[in-house]
């Protein structure tokens, strides 16, 4: 049964560095596109979700920061500290109750204020038992990358053409930030950050936001556009880098059962039209498909080559460049991917629209160096 | 709200650690210990569990970036799905009232929720990231704290009503009173209104005893549906009501003397309970109580006692654990501690255990039904409210 929709979604365009804006002025934006959208006002929304993290945001206990610019000033809003597909489902179960109509999400970055990105990564590591050893925790992506790489056997150029594919993809998003004509030889040239991780296969960070407006069937039904949500699903595995299990993405198996269980997708390559995936390091774009049972296991990087995943591929995925072609954006960047995903499924997506897309899912990861993740499926609706 | 909610939802356990100073167990093990109480208070084991809530406030104090992700396993989240909602100092409520829509969802039968704070770890004080929830460009500057804040607040919510210190004063002498009864409380005591007066001015008008002090500890609660709460528990505490609601963080421009976002919270959790008349309806109160003269705002807010009024009403002895509405019987944070989210959900296991008749020696005389748990944060600016009856 299709409870939940979507009805609106408002993308500010990603980009580098955004020293014109301040976030307050980038999420305004975002929430008024969004309204604009879905056709409704502040006052229609009975209930708001943000997604923000503190030390991202160099303030303590952000959620104050949040209803103003949003036009939530005295009405029911909390925040997630969790991607932005995990501040949807906190929405989406928020309506599931019965108890609201319309529900409100937003999430944003403006990660160009941060001077150290790497030390606040840090302070996730545990104090105790890892903080002390003073590595990036890039560290991490890479011992999972190798340990993908011996399992799979995949070679370098295989995420070298990841990154090409999908920054070429973003050309034409116009919200990407990061658009490139790339060859596999330019990634390759790269540094390394952490062998066989290079600095090019690692998504770069951006400043932007995103919102989205979800409603329940009433609301929805007198909505031309609106796309249901058919599925969701957010998981922890294994929370702690000395149990997680390596070179898979456990968490995201986890949200796939679930969440297709939901929809009632029981062959994902044969049932799904469009997926979105978090590829904020290659290797984890290959476990996140492979985890999805897009691929089989240590197969993906095959199954990519041969253009499954391409544009005119079997399950077309990244089309919107996803984290390495618009940007890497903490909580929000999967929810740019989300309102791409919708754009698809409405047939507004312009250069980059497939024929017609009926089912388009989006799944995301909470970055290092977490084992947690969300994702939704989405239908074509009316 | 005014929509028909799909399912009831029950709190069926509880748990509370103690809550101390410095606590030599890590945030993890404070957790695990809160959740372990809980379930086995609900006679259930981790793998009954569907979905977990993990509360705490700023990731500051523990230093942790991601905190509930380090907290996850301590608090049985392995391979399960948990969310962390987040309200500031408000978020210990509204974690029962996240476990709430997880469950009445229809999408888990079962919830831990599981709050968690140790402030401790932040040294020399938590003042210091206190700091950092002003704004960055306007006031943290200025070097403001808590109790500066707080300080214009109770300033001028006795301006406006013409309260004396005194009057105030009574609320740290009934709490900390209160919490001589409670087995987690970190500073219980008999104390006189003038040796609360007599007590350090930290801000004026804001004295030592007036204060809440930086704690250690977690809680827990177990919430399920109604088929599992009828099935496995003997004296389910329904959730009739919740309600939450954040002002504007341009905290400057308001009128501090009364929490207009805590009328309405209360008010949102009132209609979902059907409570037309709440001092009548109601048995029981939790308000928050950081500081003194908070319960007596808060109570205001709250629909059970008029603006002003809510001193007058506890020098009478109307807020009394004996009285017409007890108010803050477990101690409070003025009496049990303050370990931000914790204390939200301290005041949820405290409703729960009297609801129950559980409370022992904290038990009201009163029978009671029905009452009402508050909890407030941010740049005072929230208020969340769950409203449990039996």
């Amino acid at each position: 049964m299709k409870d939940v929709f979507i009805i609106g979604v408002g993308v500010v365009p990603a980009r580098p560095l955004s020293p014109d804006v301040s976030y307050r002025e980038l999420i305004f934006e975002a929430a008024t596109k969004a309204y604009e959208d879905a056709g409704i006002t502040n006052k229609d929304v009975e209930t708001f979700v943000a997604a923000s993290e503190d030390f991202n945001e160099g303030v303590s206990i952000f959620d104050e920061y949040v209803p103003d610019q949003i036009g939530a000033v005295l009405k029911p809003v909390h925040t997630i500290g969790g991607d932005g597909l995990m501040a949807l489902a906190a929405a989406y179960l928020q309506i599931a109750t019965g108890g609201f109509r319309i529900a409100f999400v937003e999430s944003h970055s403006k990660l160009s204020n941060l001077l150290t990105p790497e030390h606040i990564e840090e302070f996730a590591l545990d104090p105790i038992y890892f903080r002390n050893t003073r590595l990036d925790p890039k560290f991490l992506a890479g011992l999972d990358m190798q340990s993908y790489m011996a399992r799979s056997f995949a070679p370098c150029d295989a995420f070298a053409n990841v990154v090409c594919a999908h920054r070429k993809n973003a050309m034409k998003n116009p919200v990407a930030g990061y658009p490139a004509s790339l060859t596999p030889e330019d990634v390759l040239a790269t540094k390394p950050v952490a062998t066989p991780l290079l600095d090019g296969m690692c998504a770069k960070p951006a400043d932007g936001a995103c919102c989205v407006i979800l409603a329940n069937r009433d609301v929805a039904e007198a909505c031309k556009r609106a796309v249901a949500v058919d599925g969701i699903a957010f998981y922890t595995a294994e929370p702690h880098p000395d149990t997680w299990k390596w070179g898979c993405a456990t968490y995201a198996e986890l949200c796939a059962k679930k969440a297709y269980k939901m929809a009632g997708i029981e062959s994902p390559e044969n049932e799904v039209d469009l997926v979105e995936a978090d590829d904020r390091f290659p290797h984890k774009f290959f476990e996140h498909l492979e985890a999805l049972r897009l691929s089989k296991p240590f197969e993906a990087y095959k199954d990519f080559a041969n253009g499954k995943f391409s544009k005119k591929g079997q399950v077309p995925a990244n089309l919107s460049g996803g984290h390495l072609g618009i940007g890497m954006m903490h909580e929000a960047t999967c929810l740019y991917q989300l309102a791409f995903a919708v754009k698809q499924l409405r047939g507004e997506a312009g250069e980059a629209q497939l024929g017609k897309v009926d089912c388009a899912v989006v799944q995301s990861w909470r970055g290092l160096p977490t084992q947690t993740g969300a994702l939704a499926v989405l239908r074509r609706w009316g | 709200m005014g929509l028909k909610l799909r399912r009831k939802v029950a709190v069926i356990g509880a748990g509370l650690t103690k809550f101390m100073r410095r606590a030599l167990e890590t945030g993890r093990e404070l957790s695990f210990y809160a959740a372990r109480q809980a379930l086995d208070s609900a006679g259930l084991r981790f793998n009954d569990i569907e979905s977990v809530v993990i509360s705490t406030a700023p990731d500051a104090f523990d230093g942790v970036h991601m905190k509930t992700e380090w907290l996850a396993d301590g608090c049985g989240s392995f391979h399960r799905p948990y969310l962390r909602g987040y309200v500031g100092g408000g978020s210990g409520v509204f974690a029962l009232i996240q476990g709430w829509y997880m469950v009445a969802s229809g999408m888990f039968d079962t919830c831990l929720v599981v709050a968690e704070e140790k402030m401790s770890s932040c040294q020399p004080h938590p003042q210091g990231a206190f700091n950092t929830i002003f704004d960055h460009t306007l006031e943290r500057d200025l070097g403001v704290n808590l109790l500066w804040i707080f300080a214009l607040e109770m300033n001028r919510y006795m301006q406006v009503h013409k309260l004396s210190l005194e009057e105030i004063a009574l609320v740290s002498v009934k709490n900390k009173k209160n919490a001589l009864d409670h087995p987690s409380a970190q500073i219980p005591k008999a104390v006189t209104v003038e040796e609360v007066l007599a007590s350090e001015v930290m801000a004026w008008p804001v004295h030592r005893l007036m204060v809440s002090p930086t704690t250690d500890g977690a809680g827990a609660v177990v919430m399920a549906s109604e088929d599992v709460a009828r099935r496995v528990c003997e004296k389910p505490v329904w959730v009739e009501g919740v309600g939450w609601c954040l002002d504007s963080a341009f905290w400057t421009n308001r009128d501090l003397y009364y929490p207009d976002y805590v009328e309405k919270a209360a008010k949102m959790a009132y209609e979902m309970a059907g409570i037309t008349d709440p001092r009548r309806e109601i048995h029981i109160a939790e308000p928050y109580d950081p500081f003194a003269y908070k319960e007596l705002h808060h109570l205001e807010g709250l629909g059970l006692a008029d603006r002003g009024q809510a001193p007058k009403l506890l020098a009478k002895g109307f807020f009394d654990r004996d009285g017409d509405l007890p108010s803050c019987p477990s101690g409070g944070l003025l009496g049990v501690g303050n370990p931000i989210a914790a204390a939200g959900i301290m005041k949820c296991c405290e409703l729960f255990w009297q609801l129950r008749g559980e409370a022992g020696k904290r038990q009201v005389s009163r029978p009671v039904k029905r009452g009402v748990a508050q909890a407030w944060g941010d740049l005072m600016q929230v208020g969340t409210v769950i409203v449990l009856g039996v």
